[in-house]
């Protein structure tokens, strides 16, 4: 085998061909990559369909808790997921810079396949460009999923189903992520650990879906921390939240980092994190469910939707005062001092 | 967490709001100095829990936004050499010098780093020894010590293509000027980790020549608090002296180590300081020892008159005669996105803090 990847990999000949069945082929050889057609042809369970694309890039690529082989995998699966569909197959489109070590690509492919495994969704085809050195930062990866929806959940994704007085559900930690990859770029603290929650949480999202019928809303928490994402839904509804500071889980790590750095864990992107809305009768049951499950062991009801102020989150601090919650604007920088 | 829960108890909090409220009998004004307090403050939603008696100015007490724009120029006029690089810390990468910023200059090619340590600076000089890398030395007593060990290091290392260029500021003389210039002052809330290096003494001349209550304070919610009511309690006694009310940090003669580092390399000058002007002796710039290091002696600069956005209040605001909403910028054409005045640049700068965590309710 070949060290590096070397322009040729990506001229459509031998050597992509070379490329294709030692690497992609081999980790998620499947009937439809098999087949070897220009499209992969799947079977519809559903008549609705979901349909989500992302693009990855991340610096460092192998991180405490991850790499960037999972999180192509995770992020899509999670926004098919949140959306109420059942995630069911994948496209991967792989950028790579000249000279990307053949031993590097592999483990994000060998990465991308366990965490597919763990989803219960197939890469079902693929795509390969090889840029000049210096024209990308080593391995980009587009992924796009379909997922299947189930009539009942139809509606799910738009939020218009989020009514005044529903309850908000986060299914654990946030920050984790964020922290985890400043972290190890910056190389602040060693063994701090903090580790990147990314994970594919649908398997908890399914369980909610099939065990109750009282879930308004979801979406996955990642850029913009969870303070983007409950302003995104507060301005997409002109609904408003109040929100309770001391009842969102931050772990002791993440929270150490933050005071060390003046960085907010509001603000810290995560992935493996979603909110869930649902309506107040069951949220008992709402948040069992959620805990039960690996993904959410600790989920917390962290506030409610409410007409009072459409647009606005406001947060309860800890201390008992009330401000708004911003979305992070800027890009993060630690203090002075 | 160890040391930050504790400080954050709910009936903690409580408690010490009722005593507030109890023993609040009159009108205060209490300024905090520092930056990182009126983060705390806002970040806790303190304002929507004090009574209206009581009200909270901001000082003039972030490195950045007291940075002038003579010092940015420089700044930006050093990246045009394109043998430079220079060295800063993030949060100045934004402030606005005439016409743009350090981020409009590394966008144009030039390069600036942002570091999180002065140590950093000396890794960047070793690593390019074809080049002259420029540290850009600012903030108070907290990181000047940092800035001093970084140049004996250089020193000792006989490093020869890094500069420090020092805006390094102390804290009394701008609080003296702040009251100079004729704000009413009930209480001074005096910054946590300047104090932990220079001890309490320099703030002596508050409480004894200005009749000005005194308090160091801590940075959780029941810190501030329990700070507050220390104010409170010595303006209602008429009993005015400095005390410390974070003593998990500060101890009265401070840290003396990190003083005699910083006297060693440093010696005061007259310095500019945005909004309030020129300072007397409140200004650190490197001994004569130091001369080889210093970039305001080793480097030839031109530079623009200052320009400042008409409009812009940050001065008035530094000193406490004006709140941020009291700005026709703040938050319509001046956002942490697009800062027009420094107080919107840093993090611990007012405007910013009043522009992030604004009061509800």
């Amino acid at each position: 085998m070949d060290d590096k990847i070397e322009i040729g990999h990506g001229s459509g000949g031998l050597m992509t061909q070379k490329l294709i069945h030692e690497v992609f082929m081999k980790h998620f050889d499947n009937e439809w990559l098999r087949a070897e057609g220009d499209s992969a042809i799947v079977e519809s369970t559903h008549k609705k369909i979901a349909f989500t694309t992302d693009s990855y890039v991340i610096n460092p690529l192998f991180f405490p808790g991850g790499d960037l082989g999972k999180l192509a995998v995770c992020g899509t699966v999670n926004d098919l997921a949140v959306t109420g569909a059942r995630p069911g197959y994948l496209t991967a489109g792989f950028i790579i810079e000249e000279g990307f070590s053949f031993e590097s690509l592999e483990a994000i492919v060998k990465s991308m396949k366990a965490e597919a495994d763990n989803a219960g969704v197939c890469i079902v085809a693929g795509d390969t460009k090889v840029v000049e050195k210096g024209k990308a930062d080593q391995i980009f990866i587009n992924t796009s999923g379909v997922g299947f929806v189930d009539n009942l959940h139809s509606s799910l994704a738009g939020g218009g189903l989020i009514k005044d007085g529903d309850v908000v559900f986060l299914n654990g930690t946030v920050g984790d992520h964020e922290a985890a990859i400043i972290n190890a770029r910056e190389g602040f603290f060693e063994s701090a650990g903090l580790v990147s929650d990314c994970a594919s949480f649908n398997g908890m999202i399914r369980r909610l879906l099939d065990q109750t019928d009282t879930v308004r809303f979801m979406r996955d928490i990642t850029r913009g921390g969870l303070a983007g994402i409950l302003h995104e839904v507060a301005q997409m509804t002109s609904l408003g939240f109040e929100i309770e500071e001391n009842k969102i889980p931050v772990g002791e790590s993440v929270q150490a980092f933050c005071e060390a750095l003046g960085y907010e864990p509001l603000h810290m992107a995560c992935e493996g994190k979603c909110i869930v809305i649902a309506h107040e009768s069951e949220s008992g049951r709402v948040e069992a469910i959620m805990k039960n499950h690996e993904y959410g062991k600790n989920a917390a009801r962290i506030g409610k939707v409410t007409q009072k102020h459409p647009g606005e989150v406001v947060l309860e601090t800890i201390a008992g005062g009330r401000r708004l919650l911003e979305p992070p604007r800027e890009a993060k920088v630690p203090r002075i001092c | 967490m160890k040391y930050i829960d504790e400080y954050r108890q709910k009936h903690l909090v409580d408690t010490l709001l009722s005593n507030i409220k109890a023993e609040a009998t009159g009108n205060y004004h209490f300024m905090e100095v520092c930056g990182s307090h009126t983060h705390a403050i806002r970040r806790f939603g303190l304002p929507s829990l004090l009574p209206e008696n009581i009200r909270l100015l901001s000082g003039p007490g972030c490195p950045v936004c007291v940075t002038d724009s003579n010092y940015i120029n420089k700044a930006i006029a050093l990246t045009a050499d394109r043998n430079n690089i220079v060295v800063t810390y993030g949060d100045l990468l934004k402030v606005p010098g005439n016409g743009k910023s350090l981020r409009d200059c590394r966008e144009e090619g030039a390069d600036v780093r942002v570091v999180y340590s002065s140590l950093d600076a000396l890794t960047i000089a070793g690593q390019n020894p074809g080049k002259s890398v420029i540290f850009l030395a600012i903030g108070f007593e907290t990181t000047a010590p940092a800035t001093a060990v970084a140049v004996q290091k250089s020193n000792s290392q006989n490093l020869r293509n890094l500069f420090f260029l020092s805006a390094h500021k102390i804290m009394p003389p701008a609080m003296k000027a702040v009251i100079d210039d004729g704000i009413t002052l009930s209480g001074y809330l005096c910054p946590g980790h300047v104090s932990a290096i220079t001890g309490s003494s320099i703030y002596e001349t508050f409480p004894e020549e200005y009749n000005v209550a005194t308090v160091i304070s801590g940075f959780e919610p029941t810190d501030i608090l329990h700070s507050i009511l220390m104010l409170i309690r010595q303006v209602n006694s008429g009993d005015f002296k400095t005390e410390i009310q974070y003593k998990r940090a500060v101890k009265p003669e401070g840290n003396q180590r990190a003083r005699q580092i910083m006297n060693q390399v440093f010696e005061l000058r007259d310095d500019q300081w945005r909004g309030l002007g020129t300072i007397s002796e409140s200004g650190l710039q490197l001994k004569d020892t130091y001369a080889r290091l210093d970039a305001n002696r080793q480097f030839n600069f031109r530079i623009p008159e200052p320009e400042e956005n008409s409009g812009c209040i940050c001065g008035e605001i530094l000193k406490g005669k004006k709140q941020p909403e009291d700005c026709r910028l703040f938050a319509t054409v001046c956002t942490p996105r697009n800062p027009k005045g420094a107080c919107m640049v840093s993090a611990e700068g007012s405007c910013n803090a009043h522009f992030k965590y604004r009061n509800y309710g």
